[in-house]
């Protein structure tokens, strides 16, 4: 009998984990120091990241390509309305809203996950639509009028606005972590295997359904946090919004510009895209077309993205993970 | 053909195995069975049905009609996954490694689900099938970054780490050099010695030969003959569907 060691942390990681728990301590005491304006922004910075991590596992670690992740931005946010409309604390009412979308992505998933690449991602787009119609013929959302979460109104404005950027730090925080934890476990393990080769995946023994069904649920769920948080900050709920296909078109260009497939490429993808609204935002049709412009040049010239193509030229990797097996030729010891 | 003994009861038997694609029909009535231990070859022409049949074992196709029997229990409708579970490992012809793993994930992953190891356990059993199929010094590799002869080196490994009861083996001599084939077949040879039950078709007899007890030759979708391996490459059938009458 032989042993084996194996290397799941490199240090790098365990600094990059360190220093990544400090940055969230110091976010979360921010509002005891920061501006009203600075916490708004920031609120929506958390919204981006959260959408790129959860559509890079969905699409860069599960090898599934979704169009349609605004069904559950949109759901999240109607079924937190509904929750408040029925009593229910706002503030509750919109944790307990992404995680009923989560548990409505579970139907969702038996039918969508049947069909593979181009025709999964159409399919979740017609869904998406499909359920935006059926949430417009609810009288409570007045069909194309769109509502408002009015009870959050009964809230003082600062405290409003550092209750909701709590909640997105928090949501980002218990989203990451269980991003991490997941790829790192043997379930992130078969979605990589399933991703690179699905009939190869079930020849060594991985139900293939059952893993693509636990990360597209939690993918939704991601999505559906941050559609109540985004509800939370904008107030309003307007179908047409919360339901747009311009948040998967989002999440996708936060992908792809930071680096598919690596843990840390969607964070710096989100960042980049939260800049470029900063600057350009305002720009209107001529921003859209940069983006795309910006999209369409990295799919040719840098597929990797840049943390994929930074990784491959220095083959620095901080958190994106992996087994090393330790010194393999002498470690081993006879026991 | 001389009457085998009979088997007490086969470790792996398809039985009356059909299998079309629309109107073509590529397995009629199939009969294979496989006892513990056994190593049994399978050569035939190209478009035999051999790798389909395969297909067929290991649960990634469903045969139109026929039965999978393996350890005594029927499988027929059970898909690849639970097929490996229960002990059935298959290498595939064009080796398909998992190309955004390391050499050692893909040894991992097969030994977490195939064999259902957690822990260090997995960690040691994929460990000893890189070492068995001597890719250890390249276990922290890109699997990407492999050549040929690693690549089906690393699909036998990771059949291996699922802790198999037979394998089934597709052409996994095909396209390496005399010296790299010798060193398979010695592994496979190993394999065998340990009682892995194997089935293996392949087109490079003379490696076959060193390892197989009973050959069985298809053509067009059926079993033309089985038995001794020196019977079945002696029947006129089998010489005139597979070597062309030539020899």
């Amino acid at each position: 009998m032989t042993t084996y060691a194996v290397e799941r942390w490199t240090r790098s990681g365990r600094v990059t984990v360190g220093a990544a728990a400090g940055v969230l301590l110091v976010l979360a005491l921010l509002p005891t120091l920061a501006t009203g304006l600075v916490i708004d922004k920031l609120t929506t910075l958390f919204i981006y990241i959260l959408l790129a991590v959860m559509w890079n596992l969905l699409a860069g670690y599960a090898g599934l390509v979704s169009v349609g992740q605004q069904a559950f931005f949109g759901v999240g946010g109607y079924l937190a309305l509904r929750l408040v409309d029925a009593g229910m604390t706002p503030y509750l009412a919109l944790i307990v809203g992404a995680v009923g979308a989560g548990l409505v992505a579970i139907p969702i998933s038996t039918f969508a996950l049947r069909l593979k690449g181009g025709e999964f991602a159409i399919a979740m787009w017609v869904i998406a639509e499909v359920l935006r119609i059926v949430v417009m013929f609810d009288p409570l959302v007045q069909g194309e009028t769109g509502t408002s979460l009015l009870a959050l109104n009964a809230f003082d404005p600062d405290l409003r606005r550092n209750l909701t950027y709590w909640l997105g730090l928090g949501a980002l925080a218990l989203m990451l972590s269980a991003t991490m934890w997941l790829l790192r476990s043997r379930i992130g393990a078969a979605a990589q295997a399933i991703r690179d080769d699905e009939e190869a995946a079930a020849s060594i023994g991985i139900d293939v359904m059952r893993v693509k069904q636990i990360i597209f649920v939690l993918a939704a769920f991601g999505c559906a946090l941050a559609g109540t948080i985004w509800l939370a900050s904008a107030i309003t709920f307007l179908p047409r919004t919360n339901f747009g296909v311009q948040w998967t078109v989002f999440m996708l260009f936060m992908v792809l510009v930071g680096g598919l497939k690596t843990f840390e490429g969607p964070i710096i993808g989100a960042i980049i895209f939260f800049l470029l609204q900063e600057v350009f935002g305002d720009l209107g049709v001529w921003y859209l077309t940069g983006l795309g412009v910006i999209a369409v040049g990295f799919a040719l010239y840098l597929p990797d993205g840049l943390w994929g193509t930074w990784r491959q030229r220095t083959g620095i990797d901080l958190l994106s993970g992996g087994v090393m097996l330790k010194n393999p030729v002498t470690v081993k010891r006879a026991t | 053909m001389s009457e085998e003994p009979a088997m007490v009861q086969p470790m792996l038997e398809g039985r009356g195995i059909d299998k079309s694609f629309g109107a073509f029909k590529v397995l009629k009535a199939v009969d294979l069975a496989v006892a513990s231990g056994e190593a049994v070859g399978i050569v035939g022409p190209n478009g035999a049905g051999k790798t389909t049949l395969f297909g067929v074992l290991a649960g990634a196709l469903l045969p139109t009609a026929g039965t999978v029997r393996f350890a005594g229990a029927d499988l027929t409708g059970t898909g690849a996954a639970a097929r490996c579970r229960s002990g059935i490992a298959r290498t595939h012809q064009v080796p398909r490694p998992f190309l955004g793993m390391s050499v050692f994930e893909n040894a991992l992953t097969a030994a977490q689900f195939g064999a259902g190891l957690s822990g260090s356990a997995a960690e040691d059993c994929a460990a000893e099938a890189l070492e068995r199929t001597a890719l250890l010094n390249h276990a922290n590799r890109p699997a990407a970054a492999l050549g040929l002869l690693d690549r089906k080196r690393l699909e036998l490994a990771r059949a291996l780490a699922t802790r198999p009861r037979v394998i089934l083996l597709d052409e996994i001599g095909g396209g390496l050099t005399e010296a790299e084939l010798g060193l398979l077949i010695t592994l496979i040879g190993q394999l065998k010695a340990d009682g892995l039950t194997i089935v293996w078709i392949e087109h490079i007899l003379h490696a076959l030969l060193k390892v197989i007890d009973r050959l069985v030759c298809m053509s067009a979708g059926a079993v033309i003959a089985e038995g001794g391996p020196d019977a079945v490459m002696a029947d006129p059938e089998v010489r005139r569907a597979y070597l062309g009458g030539s020899l």
